[in-house]
């Protein structure tokens, strides 16, 4: 059901089709410019948007918990720090998508719903465990590194209260990705334990990490239409191509390598050539079928009903205030 | 919605939360948030939107409180200005070369 309106949501959630509406929606779009909130947008779009934003913040949300894993066990008192920082950050960037979401008419218990019954897809990346300090690194280069290659582009997608939550998201990104690399580095040049600790996860990741892009160009039938709608800006693939391009001397300058016999340089395309990935397991995780899918929406629910007191005992509470208030200023016209 | 949990598909309102970066500068539109109440809303919001120093100064207000212009009317509520580029400097131009003008 859709939630009251406000002036910052939509109220009209199934639109009837509006030949004016349209014609100054194609026109935004044309003209490379924002849709907001109460304009009014194909049902389609719409959906699609609740689809890609609702899932964005679940990935934000489900984030949290292979690095959370790593809090209490973190090296030192600054990693430690660190560590709960970047998980915090991800929380908000979790509430920002959930509220850009919600201003397509959609409610946020909906989407805690959703979520928790399995309905809702989150990113695959997150169903891999971590057993080791270093997957702290390797999430933080190659995750954070492939979640910042989508979402710069995204901050110009077409639809503002999404476009807006990406800037933000993005500002804070880039100490993630930094703060994962240096994680590495350390690593690395250190013991000789340490460094193979380093290598065997960051063998662990980079193949999942080239998938966060999504399915080749040509299995990725809904691409064309975001890319129409200018939600999507640039093909899985030539995302995934620019992350390569990217990492490659990044690993160099880590003194690890990456786990691609095919990963060589292209002096004719001007880019790296990587290996065939693996898109059958791509589809089993995304099924549910990952190694740790059932551990991250158990404790989604774990924490989402074991939280529903404190929800419950803040709103009681708001509504009881409210009621005094009340009461306080009907006595006060009373007595005056 | 008339009060926080009065409407069983969203037991909390959402708040539009407005930030001052530093004093001497506007409270700007920094995004929304959910809470039970206004008390909440802030301390949630100072979590949310502040948590680099973004901010000396926050406000929330219930998105439901907000008065909007009729987004389907832009063009005739906004059409007044148009047509009046007297209104900006720009328009004189015969005081170009005139230096503190
Ligand atoms: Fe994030
Ligand atoms: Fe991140």
């Amino acid at each position: 059901m859709a939630p009251a309106a406000t002036p910052t949501q939509r109220k009209d959630v199934d639109p009837v089709e509006d030949p004016a509406g349209r014609a100054r929606f194609d026109e935004l779009i044309t003209a490379d410019q924002r849709v907001e909130p109460t304009d009014w947008m194909p049902d389609a779009y719409r959906k699609t948007l609740v689809r890609q934003v609702s899932q964005h913040a679940h990935s934000e949300i489900i984030g949290m918990q292979p690095e959370g894993n790593w809090i209490t066990r973190a090296p030192s008192l600054k990693r430690k720090a660190i560590l709960m920082a970047k998980v915090q950050d991800e929380a908000g960037h979790g509430l920002y998508l959930y509220s850009a979401a919600q201003t397509l008419g959609v409610t946020r218990d909906r989407m805690t719903e959703d979520l928790i019954s399995g309905k809702a897809k989150y990113s695959s990346i997150f169903n891999y465990p971590t057993p080791t300090w270093a997957d702290m690194g390797s999430i933080g280069w190659l995750v954070d590194g492939a979640a910042i290659c989508n979402q710069v582009p995204l901050c110009r997608a077409s639809y503002g209260p999404y476009a807006r939550a990406m800037v933000r998201i993005c500002k804070e990104e880039s100490f993630h990705q930094r703060q994962g690399f240096e994680i590495l580095l350390h690593l690395s040049r250190g013991t000789k334990e340490q460094h193979e600790m380093a290598q065997e996860s960051v063998n662990r990741w980079y193949a999942p990490a080239l998938m966060m892009f999504g399915p080749p160009d040509a299995d990725s039938p809904n691409s064309a239409q975001s890319m129409a709608w200018n939600i999507k800006r640039f093909s899985n693939d030539d995302l995934r191509q620019r992350f390569v391009d990217m990492i490659v001397p990044q690993a160099e300058v880590l003194g690890l390598t990456l786990p691609d016999p095919d990963l060589k340089w292209n002096e004719e395309r001007g880019h790296y050539d990587y290996g065939e990935l693996d898109w059958n397991e791509f589809s089993e995780v995304l099924k549910g079928r990952g190694p740790a899918n059932a551990i991250r929406l158990e404790r989604r629910r774990q924490a989402h009903e074991g939280g529903a007191w404190v929800r419950e005992a803040a709103a009681a509470y708001a509504e009881r205030r409210r009621a005094m208030a009340e009461k306080a200023s009907a006595e006060k016209v009373q007595a005056a | 919605m008339s009060s926080p949990g009065a409407d069983e598909t969203e037991p909390w309102p959402l708040w539009e939360v407005f930030v001052r970066s530093s004093r001497g500068l506007s409270h700007l539109h920094a995004g929304s948030l959910h809470a039970p109440d206004a008390e909440m809303a802030v301390r949630n919001a100072r979590d949310l939107y502040t948590r680099r120093n973004e901010g000396v100064s926050i406000w929330v207000v219930r998105s439901s409180d907000i008065t909007a212009s009729d987004p389907d009317a832009k063009g005739a509520f906004f059409e007044s200005p148009r047509g009046k580029e007297y209104r900006h400097a720009g328009y004189y131009t015969e005081s170009e070369g005139v230096k503190h003008l």
